[in-house]
C-alpha cells in the first residue's frame, strides 16, 4: 500500500467536522530521529518497570541498578566482561538478524548456539593432540558447521512446504540443550570432574588467544569481521538484494525471478552458522570445555539485539555490548538477593517498549484541529 | 498389556494434555481473530507462577485459579495493545511476551521454589460416569479443571459455527475489511478474544502448578506453550482436533515417563525427553503438508495487523 499523509484520509477515523481530534498520520519517510528517540527511551521505560517490580518485592531499585551499573562498567573486570558476554550476543544478533531480514523467524539461535559448541568441542576432544594452527580452524569449521546444519533442518521444511519455523527452530533448541546434556552428563563426562556436568578441559592448542591478559578472547575479531561481511553482503552484493528484497515484499521478488526458497536455505545456513560459531568461541575462549548450561539465554537475547538494532550490523555490535554489561550487572546483584530473572524481565520489557514505540517512526501523532479540504 | 496398565496410560495421557488442551483452545480463539500470539508460552508461566502464589496465601486452589486467568490476561492484554492499537509485528511481539513473561514468572516465583501448595486440585469421580467400565476410569476420575476442558471443547465448537458472534469471530479473522463494513467492531472483538485466549493459557499454566505438579519451578511449563501453538495448526483451529491432538502428546508425555521408570536407565532419559519436540516438528509438518493438500488453512487475515486506512 502506497504511505499517504493525505489528511482526507485520516478524517474517516476520527469522524466529521472540526472539533479537537488525535489521530495517527502515516508519515512519506520514516523518521530517522524516532528511530533514535524510541529505543533510547523504551531503555529508561523498562527500568522503570523494573523499578516498580523491585521494589514491590522488597528491593531499592536505585541501588540495584547502580550496583549493575558498577558491576558492569565499574572496573577494568566489569568492562572486560561486559565484552565477554557480548561477544556470543554479537554473533548470534548477526545470525538472528539475517533471518529476519528475510521475515524468517529464526528463533533457534540458541539451539545453533549449542550444537557450535557440541561441534567444537568434538573436535577438540577428539584430536587433542592437533596443533593450534590446525585445531582452532577445524574448530571453527565444526562449530560453524553444526550451526548451519541446525539451521537447515527448520529450513528445509519452511522452503519446501512452508512449515512454519518459529516452531520448528524453537523445537530444536530443546533437542540441541538435551543432546549437549546428554553428552556431558553421560558418555563425555569428565571422569576427574567430581560428578559435574562437564567435559574434560580441552588442550592448550584449542584455546583463543585473548586480548591484553583479560578474558576477551579473539572471538571479538569474529564478531567484527562478521558485522562488516555481513554489511558488505546485504549492501554490496546481488545476494544481500535479493535477501532484502524478498524482506521487503515476497511476491515482488517472485515476479523478479528471485528463487525464494534457494535464498530460504542459504539464509538460514548463514544465521545458523553465526550462532555456532557463537558456540565454538565460548567454548574455545572461555570455557575451555563443553558444560552443561553453557548459554544462558544468549541465542533468545539475541533476537531481542537484532530487533532493537533494527537489523543493522554495526547497531547489532553497539546493543550487544549493552546487553553484556546488563547481564553482567545482572549476576553482579544476585549476591545481594535479587532474582537472576530479572535481567530477562528487563529485556522483555525493553523489547516491549521499542515495539510499541515503532509505530512513532512510521507514523506521527496528529494534534489540534482537522484542516478542512 | 494388561487393561489397568492401558487404563493407567490413558488417564495419564488425559492429565498431561489438558495443559497443551487449554492452551491450544486459548490460541485456536485468538488466531480465529486474526492475532498470532507466540506468546503462549510467556502466558502459561506467569498464569502458573501467579497461581500458585495465590493458592498458597489463600490456600484455595480455586481463587489460585482465577488468579492465573487474570495475570495472563493482562499479559495478553498488553499484547493485544500493542499489536492492535500500535500495529507492532505480532511474530516479534509474540516472542517479547513469552521472554517478558518467563523472566517476570521466574522474578515473582524466587521465594517460592520447594515451596508445598497446602491445597492442591484432586481428581473427583463423578457419579455413575465414573462407574463405566474402562471409559469411567480413564475420562471420568480427574480433577475439576480437567472437566472444565472437557466442557469447553464443545462449547468452543458450538460458538465458533452455529452462533451469530461466532460467525462475526471468523468473520474478524477471515477478512476484518469486510466485517468492518457490516458493522462489525474489529478492533473491539479482537481485543476481547485475545484477552480470553490468553486466560485460557494461563488456565493451562495453573493446571500445572495447582493440580498436575503442585509446585512452582522456574520454567515449569517447558515448552509446552510452544506446542500448543504447533498443535492449533495440526487441528487446523479446531477445538475438537485440538482435544485429541492435546491427549496426544499428553500420552507421548505420560508414556516417556513411564518408559523412565520401567527402564531405570539414567542416560537414555535424555532422548526420551526430546520425544515430545521432535513428535511436534514431525506433525507440523504432516498438518501442513495437508492443509496445503486440502486447501483448508489459517484464518485469512492471521498476523495482519487491521488498519483501516489500508483497506
Amino acid at each position: 500500500m502506497p504511505a499517504t499523509a493525505a489528511p482526507q484520509n485520516t478524517s474517516r477515523s476520527s469522524g466529521p467536522g472540526s472539533g479537537p481530534v488525535l489521530t495517527w498520520e502515516k508519515r512519506l519517510e520514516p523518521s530517522r530521529l524516532m528511530a533514535v528517540v524510541v529505543p533510547v527511551i523504551s531503555v529508561i521505560l523498562a527500568l522503570a518497570v523494573g523499578a516498580i517490580f523491585l521494589s514491590a518485592t522488597g528491593f531499592q531499585p536505585l541501588k540495584v541498578y547502580q550496583s549493575m551499573l558498577n558491576g558492569a562498567v565499574g572496573s577494568k573486570y566489569g568492562i572486560s566482561e561486559t565484552i565477554v558476554k557480548a561477544i556470543p550476543l554479537m554473533l548470534a544478533g548477526l545470525g538472528v538478524s539475517v533471518a529476519f531480514r528475510m521475515l524468517l523467524w529464526n528463533i533457534g539461535a540458541e539451539g545453533q548456539f549449542y550444537m557450535g559448541a557440541f561441534g567444537a568441542s568434538w573436535v577438540a576432544l577428539t584430536f587433542p593432540h592437533l596443533p593450534a594452527y590446525i585445531m582452532l580452524p577445524a574448530m571453527f569449521l565444526a562449530g560453524g558447521l553444526m550451526g548451519a546444519l541446525w539451521g537447515l533442518l527448520p529450513a528445509l521444511p519452511r522452503a519446501k512446504w512452508g512449515v512454519n519455523e518459529v516452531i520448528t527452530t524453537l523445537m530444536l533448541n530443546y533437542v540441541a540443550i538435551l543432546w549437549v546434556d546428554y553428552l556431558v552428563y553421560g558418555p563425555w563426562k569428565d571422569p576427574r570432574g567430581f560428578n559435574f556436568p562437564l567435559t574434560a578441559p580441552f588442550s592448550d592448542a584449542a584455546s583463543l588467544p585473548t586480548i591484553a591478559g583479560t578474558r576477551v578472547h579473539v572471538g571479538l575479531i569474529f564478531a567484527l569481521v562478521a558485522a562488516v561481511l555481513l554489511a558488505i553482503i546485504l549492501w554490496r552484493t546481488r545476494w544481500g538484494y535479493e535477501i532484502r528484497i524478498i524482506g521487503e515484499s515476497a511476491r515482488a521478488a517472485r515476479y523478479a525471478g528471485m528463487n525464494i526458497e534457494r535464498n530460504i536455505i542459504l539464509v538460514m545456513l548463514l544465521s545458523g552458522a553465526l550462532a555456532g560459531l557463537a558456540g565454538m568461541s565460548e567454548v574455545a575462549g572461555i570455557t575451555h570445555r563443553l558444560q552443561h548450561g553453557i548459554s544462558p539465554g544468549y541465542g533468545y537475547t539475541a533476537i531481542i539485539i537484532a530487533w532493537l538494532a533494527k537489523l543493522h550490523p554495526a547497531t547489532i555490535i553497539l546493543v550487544s555490548l549493552l546487553f553484556g554489561g546488563l547481564i553482567v550487572g545482572g549476576y553482579s546483584v544476585q549476591t545481594s538477593g535479587v532474582p537472576a530473572a530479572t535481567v530477562s524481565m528487563l529485556q522483555g520489557a525493553i523489547l516491549f517498549f521499542v515495539l510499541g514505540g515503532e509505530i512513532l517512526t512510521r507514523y506521527r501523532l496528529h494534534f489540534g484541529r482537522k484542516e478542512g479540504k | 498389556m494388561e487393561n489397568s496398565v492401558w487404563i493407567a496410560i490413558l488417564a495419564a495421557a488425559i492429565t498431561a494434555g489438558t495443559p497443551i488442551l487449554f492452551a491450544a483452545l486459548g490460541e485456536i480463539i485468538t488466531e480465529r481473530a486474526g492475532v498470532l500470539n507466540l506468546g503462549v508460552e510467556g502466558m502459561m508461566l506467569v498464569g502458573a507462577v501467579t497461581g500458585f502464589m495465590v493458592a498458597v496465601k489463600t490456600a484455595s486452589p480455586w481463587l489460585g485459579f482465577l488468579a492465573a486467568l487474570v495475570a495472563a490476561g493482562a499479559m495478553a492484554a498488553i499484547f493485544a495493545v500493542l499489536t492492535i492499537t500500535l500495529r507492532a509485528n505480532q511474530v516479534v511481539t509474540g516472542l517479547a511476551l513469552t521472554i517478558f513473561g518467563t523472566g517476570l514468572s521466574g522474578f515473582l516465583g524466587k521465594p517460592y521454589v520447594g515451596i508445598p501448595l497446602p491445597v492442591s486440585f484432586k481428581p473427583v469421580a463423578l457419579p455413575l460416569l465414573s462407574q463405566i467400565p474402562f471409559i469411567g476410569p480413564v475420562f471420568f476420575r480427574h480433577d475439576p479443571l480437567v472437566y472444565l476442558s472437557y466442557i469447553l471443547v464443545p462449547v468452543l465448537w458450538y460458538y465458533f459455527y452455529r452462533t451469530r458472534p461466532g460467525l462475526n469471530l471468523r468473520a474478524v479473522g477471515e477478512n476484518p475489511a469486510a466485517a468492518d463494513a457490516l458493522g462489525v467492531n474489529v478492533f473491539a472483538l479482537r481485543y476481547i478474544y485475545v484477552i480470553i485466549g490468553g486466560m485460557l493459557a494461563g488456565a493451562g499454566g495453573a493446571f500445572l502448578s495447582l493440580a498436575y505438579a503442585p509446585s512452582w519451578l522456574e520454567n515449569m511449563t517447558a515448552g509446552r506453550g510452544w506446542i500448543a501453538v504447533a498443535l492449533v495448526i495440526f487441528a487446523v483451529w479446531d477445538p475438537v482436533k485440538a482435544l485429541l491432538g492435546s491427549y496426544l502428546f499428553g500420552g507421548v508425555d505420560a508414556l516417556t515417563y513411564s518408559l523412565q521408570a520401567a527402564t531405570r536407565i539414567a542416560i537414555p532419559s535424555f532422548f526420551l525427553k526430546m520425544l515430545p519436540y521432535i513428535l511436534t516438528i514431525i506433525v507440523l509438518i504432516v498438518a501442513t503438508r495437508q492443509t496445503i493438500v486440502k486447501h483448508i488453512g489459517a484464518p485469512g487475515a492471521l498476523s495482519i495487523p487491521y488498519d483501516r486506512e489500508e483497506r
